[in-house]
């Protein structure tokens, strides 16, 4: 497994430029509505600058004095002040929104169209879990980071600069005492917030193995019975408990910790001022109002500074977020369509069908030498084989021997390392994917259906077909009487990968899907799990009526499959050990022959 | 559900927790006291101090403020009134952090407590409740519903008492100084707080709409990634994307939505708080002009309304999340309600010696409604091999869960017995340790391979453990592993393929030594090869235990000693392979039909 696809849960610990310029594609397209909502972070930032003055000024003008004159303009002011500050809030809380989720909804969309592109040994190596993390939760913190945090960071930029200002104008020397504090407060916070943010982290580890530990211990429940293994399954899961116990409370007291401290100096900015600004204003050297409304700034400044630090931290720690997804955008994929076919072809998304060649189904090895992209031996060695169109093909060895190689290199979900597969009589790699692809059908041993009805999943192979060619191709796989008894038959709803149904029931679909989709080359991995005889007898039947006359590749497990098969390859160890048709075979008296006499013995007796 | 037996089950699991949540409330009390002190400190320095106001303050404090000097002295050291600031502030910081802490103990404790008690109550709920609930949403409330009450005592609870404190607090202070002015403040708490909880429950559905389409566009994703081999070999890769596409929109344009609607909330919210705060400035500034209050008290004021501003905002938000985790914690007393197995009315207590004849005795069964076994009557005698073949749905695998007390029979299904000893009488851990049974979807926990395999025993030696693998064919497979027999199994480790699962599955039973043994369809991933091998040292390996073989494979079964033949949960014939396959039945027919596979339709 490589290192880049797992979760590896660093840290870096400085900003770096590089990676967010990544991002630079996605955001460019609301440049402007970014630059609008920093516009009304620095007007919010300004009133809530203003709402000390006002205090000041109600105190300078009104009480000092003794007079209520001009109350009336100071509360239509005020008033008009807030409203403007109301509106900026609903403005820049909606463009927020509007930026975060259509960012996230064109990242994810690169996502998920470079996915469909990337090939098999992608897939192979990385677990669903850790792809679908990229695509939904990577995204979705990137972007809220993008909406929200950078504006929260101007916010405070802004408030800071303002009050700092609006200090200085009042009184140079307690606007510099104010601001010592900054910077304490601002190296407080950043230590407090890697470890917050790390602590949190391992709060968040423990409780995904605590999920785990409950979906083992469910999914499990009837095998622990089985094996009266309970009260071994609780001493696990309570030392997980507690190991969440500890470290949450850890967690606490990192926080319980950091705001009392911050708000403590805080508190300490206010003493200062008031014992300084105090001296000065009982030698007449500061009015009561701006005393006030130091007083106000000292406590207020806290926010802010706290804020430039908590986004900073997050900025930082958003950039392993945008390195995994942007690691997954830059995967290359192993199969690609040169320009040129892409120039008359099309690509998988804007096919030009019109300048496609039919399909025969010939196909043919040519010299083929092949190894796993992870693998270190070679699977097939200077590989020759010839398949006629409609012959069939089949594979045959024990569990795991590696019998879909071949399969996988004539669908071109994987490429020779050397030589050539050719498909009526020219080079794979001078078609485009699609094109063999959409002349394919394919039945897997565990087949996958897509939650939806039973209908759309067997329109699947077609999306055109009518309702009467969807019924003809299962009576053709004579999956009829089945569908028919399902709950509500054709519009039956099959659940998460098809979970509603059985494996039988799944099976017979995906015959019909493929069946639907009548394609001159044919791949059936067959299945080898518990089906109950009946249903076996009609699959059985829909396999030799979809192979009929096409080039066919079998996984075989049955015998009958076998000797029907023209030509009969026999795997061990990843290896083709032996070839030809079963009488051939039969006669060299090798592996082959042990294999079917084990076999039939086994079934005959 | 009655909302007193709700919070009885929460007293429950917060038993010897309860201190910390009392020094946390005791501790916030103080914390909140010494934070309203503060103000009162600059309030006194401003008016008494450098202004020329009486100290309004109790005798004894004064006593001592004259002790020192009085006024003058203190105009002198505005450091000592400096310093009162910031010990308040620290001592209010410290009764913050013990509260916090005590808080944090609190429910970290109780949460522990409930998360150990679902667990283990969870696995010994009967399996017939298993089976009725679905999987996804017992996690579901075993992690969110147990977030939910997690987030509503850590947060909710205390922040609700807290504020309430606070308010208590700020309002008794205010009216001790002015009347008037503390009622302006008072009138705007019910506004704001009625405002964001109204405000809450409406967005609610927004917010459980916008979770859905999240939820949507995942499965949607996912299955993209699952099926990726067949969308790619029908060449549909524009067609998921449109569909993606799809979702992708729906699920922007409600978050949009949602968005619109918090926008205008938090505007709003912030309109009135101003708006509150403004009323404060200009009725305080009026009463101060007509002298009813002092400077100082019009500081103190707005600063006790700014202190109140947020925490009022907040409460009427908590108070509409506080019935969500009403909501979650009926859901967990569902679960924790629900009988489990040892809380039978007949648990059975007898352990007698299980290497003995078993008896089906006129047994039927039925799960609600629907027949699964009918009158079934046959004995396997002790020592021997059994065979049942029957098709899928024909009660083969109920046979294995009544042998396991994972079902009781009812009081009128006839009965099973061992040695004489109907099943419903023996001790059922006794009975499951001495019947090992394999079940047809084995679960390997996440754990390595050997510990897998040892699971069962206690403290298993490396060579029990490969003695079993090797009896069910999977020790060449696991040495093979790059870790052997340390090899992680399950999704942090590798996969194991459907073959290997089960043959691991059959070691771990193995280890148990039990004397009746149940493959319930157990071999049917491995090829032919493997299973012939695999029970050729089951035969072997096994000494005198009673073997049941479940299968639909005749070439598993034929060489049992007796054979049941099931269908639809009736016993259709039972006998040797040569003498079922003598007689016209349904064996017959699936033997001529599987041979005839065999045969290739040509076989010479």
């Amino acid at each position: 497994m490589t290192e880049n696809i797992f979760e590896n849960e660093q840290t870096r610990a400085s900003f770096e430029p590089k990676i967010w310029k990544k991002l630079w594609p996605f955001v460019r397209p609301y440049r402007y509505k970014l630059l609008l909502i920093v516009a009304l972070m620095v007007v919010i930032a300004g009133v809530d600058i203003a709402m000390p003055l006002f205090q000041r000024y109600a105190i300078d003008t009104f009480i000092t004095p003794g007079t209520t004159d001009g109350l009336w303009v100071f509360v239509l002011a005020y008033v008009g002040v807030l409203v403007v500050q109301a509106l900026s809030v609903i403005i820049f809380s909606r463009a927020s929104m509007v930026v975060e989720m259509n960012l996230g909804r064109s990242i994810r969309r690169a996502c998920f169209v470079h996915l469909q592109q990337l090939s098999f040994s992608y897939y192979n190596q990385t677990p669903v879990g850790y792809i679908l993390a990229r695509v939904m939760s990577d995204t979705n913190r990137i972007s809220s980071l993008v909406a929200w945090g950078i504006n929260d960071l101007f916010w405070a930029v802004a408030y800071v600069i303002g009050v700092f200002g609006a200090m200085m104008l009042l009184n140079v020397r307690l606007a510099l005492l104010v601001m010592t504090v900054v910077p304490v407060i601002a190296v407080i916070t950043a230590l407090f917030q890697n470890r917050i943010l790390r602590t949190n982290r391992r709060v968040r580890a423990v409780n995904s193995r605590i999920t785990g530990a409950y979906n083992e211990g469910i999914t499990g429940a009837k095998t622990s019975k089985t094996l009266v293994i309970e009260d071994r399954n609780d001493r696990d899961f309570q030392q997980l408990t507690g190991l969440m116990y500890r470290t949450s409370v850890h967690a606490t007291m990192l926080n319980a910790m950091f705001i009392p401290i911050v708000l403590f100096f805080g508190s300490l900015a206010a003493a200062l001022v008031l014992q300084q600004g105090g001296y000065l204003v009982m030698e007449d050297m500061l009015e009561f109002g701006v005393l006030s409304a130091f007083v106000s700034y000292a406590l207020g400044i806290l926010e802010p500074v706290q804020q430039m630090a908590r986004v900073f931290a997050d900025v930082i720690a958003a950039q392993v977020n945008i390195e995994r997804v942007t690691t997954l955008l830059e995967h290359k994929c192993d199969i690609v369509d040169s320009p040129e076919v892409i120039e008359r072809y099309g690509d998988c998304f804007e096919p030009k069908k019109e300048n496609w060649e039919p399909i025969h189904g010939d196909i043919e090895f040519d010299h083929v030498w092949f190894k796993y992209p992870d693998g270190k031996d070679y699977i097939l060695e200077d590989f020759c084989l010839k398949i006629p169109a409609g012959q069939n093909v089949a594979i045959v060895g024990e569990t795991g021997a590696g019998k879909s190689t071949l399969v996988n290199l004539a669908c071109r979900f994987f490429e020779p390392t050397k030589g050539r597969v050719l498909i009526d009589g020219r080079d794979v790699r001078e078609r485009s994917q699609l094109w063999l692809h959409s002349s394919l059908g394919y039945v897997l041993q565990s087949p996958h259906l897509f939650s939806g009805t039973v209908m759309d999943n067997i329109r699947y192979g077609r999306l055109d077909a009518t309702d009467e060619e969807v019924y003809e191709a299962v009576r053709l796989v004579s999956a009829d009487g089945v569908i028919q008894k399902l709950e509500n038959g054709y519009q039956t709803d099959v659940g998460e990968g098809g979970d509603r149904l059985s494996t039988g029931e799944k099976q017979l679909v995906s015959f019909a899907r493929a069946m639907l989709a009548d394609p001159p080359i044919f791949v059936l991995d067959e299945a080898t799990s518990s089906i109950d005889t009946e249903t076996e007898q009609l699959i059985q039947n829909a396999i030799s009526h979809v192979l009929n006359g096409r080039t066919s590749f079998l996984i075989a497990h049955r015998l009958s499959t076998i000797r029907h098969a023209d030509v009969i390859l026999v795997v061990r160890d990843g290896k083709i050990i032996e070839r030809g048709s079963h009488d051939e075979l039969m006669q060299q008296g090798g592996y082959y022959y042990s294999l079917y006499t084990a076999m039939s013995i086994d079934q005959m007796q | 559900m009655p909302n007193h037996s709700l919070s009885r089950m929460f007293v429950r699991f917060s038993r010897g927790y309860k201190r910390f949540f009392l020094l946390a409330i005791i501790s916030s009390g103080l914390s909140i006291l010494f934070q309203f002190l503060m103000p009162q400190v600059i309030r006194i320095t401003v008016d008494s101090v450098i202004g020329d106001k009486p100290f309004a303050l109790p005798t004894s404090i004064m006593d001592f403020i004259n002790s020192l000097g009085g006024r003058d002295f203190l105009r002198g050291h505005l450091l000592y009134c400096a310093l009162f600031v910031i010990v308040f502030s620290l001592l209010s910081g410290v009764f913050n952090f013990l509260s916090r802490m005590g808080v944090a103990r609190g429910t970290e404790g109780t949460i522990r407590t409930l998360r150990n008690t679902l667990f283990a109550h969870v696995q010994r709920l009967p399996f017939a409740w298993h089976t009725q609930n679905q999987t996804g949403d017992i996690i579901q409330r075993c992690t969110s519903d147990v977030d939910v009450v997690r987030n509503f005592v850590a947060n909710q609870l205390i922040e609700v008492l807290r504020t309430l404190i606070l308010i208590t607090t700020a309002l008794t202070l205010m009216f001790s100084m002015n009347a008037a002015l503390s009622f302006v403040a008072l009138i705007f708490i019910p506004i704001v707080m009625l405002y964001s909880g109204i405000y809450f429950s409406r967005i609610s559905r927004q917010f459980r709409d916008a979770d859905e389409a999240e939820s949507d566009l995942t499965v949607d994703v996912q299955e993209n990634l699952t099926g990726v081999r067949v969308v790619r070999a029908f060449g549909r890769e524009r067609y998921e994307v449109d569909r993606f596409d799809e979702k992708n929109d729906i699920f922007v344009s409600k978050w949009v939505h949602l968005g619109y609607t918090l926008g205008t909330y938090w505007g709003l919210g912030d309109l009135v708080t101003g708006l509150q705060v403004m009323s404060i400035i200009v009725f305080g500034a009026i009463l101060a002009v007509r002298g009813s209050i002092t400077l100082g008290e019009f500081l103190v004021f707005v600063s006790y309304n700014q202190t109140l501003a947020w925490p009022v905002r907040s409460l009427g938000r908590t108070l509409s999340e506080m019935s969500k985790a009403g909501v979650s914690l009926t859901r967990l007393y569902e679960i924790l309600i629900a009988r489990a197995e040892d809380e039978d009315e007949n648990p059975g207590r007898e352990k007698p010696d299980l290497a003995k004849d078993i008896v089906f005795d006129h047994v039927t069964f039925r799960y609600e409604s629907q027949p699964v076994l009918k009158d079934l009557c046959f004995t396997i005698p002790h020592g021997t091999t059994f065979g049942i073949l029957g098709a899928t749905g024909a009660g083969k695998s109920t046979i294995t869960y009544l042998l396991n007390r994972l079902y009781d029979l009812p009081p009128d299904g006839g009965r099973i017995t061992i040695g004489g000893v109907d099943l419903r009488d023996i001790d059922r851990d006794y009975l499951r340790r001495g019947v090992g049974v394999v079940l047809q979807e084995p679960f390997l926990f996440s754990k390595t391979i050997e510990q897998n395999i040892g699971i069962a025993v206690k403290d298993p030696t490396l060579e029990q453990v490969r003695r079993c693998a090797d009896i069910a064919d999977v020790d060449q497979s696991i040495i093979g592993f790059a870790n052997g027999y340390d090899t992680m199994v399950g999704e942090r480790g590798v996969t194991l393929s459907g073959g290997q699962k089960q043959r691991v599955a059959i070691a771990r039973t193995l280890m148990l030594g039990a004397p009746v043994l149940v493959f319930d369809d157990s071999l049917s991933a491995v090829d032919l090869e493997t299973d012939a091998r695999i029970r050729d040292s089951l035969r072997k390996n096994t000494g005198d235990s009673t073997v049941i073989l479940i299968s639909h494979r005749i070439s598993t079964l034929m060489h049992a000693d007796n054979i049941l033949v099931l269908e639809d949960g009736a016993a259709a014939d039972i006998g040797t392979h040569q003498e079922l396959i003598s007689r016209p039945g349904v064996y017959r027919r699936v033997y001529e039909m599987q041979s005839d596979a065999a045969k290739g339709g040509s076989w010479q």
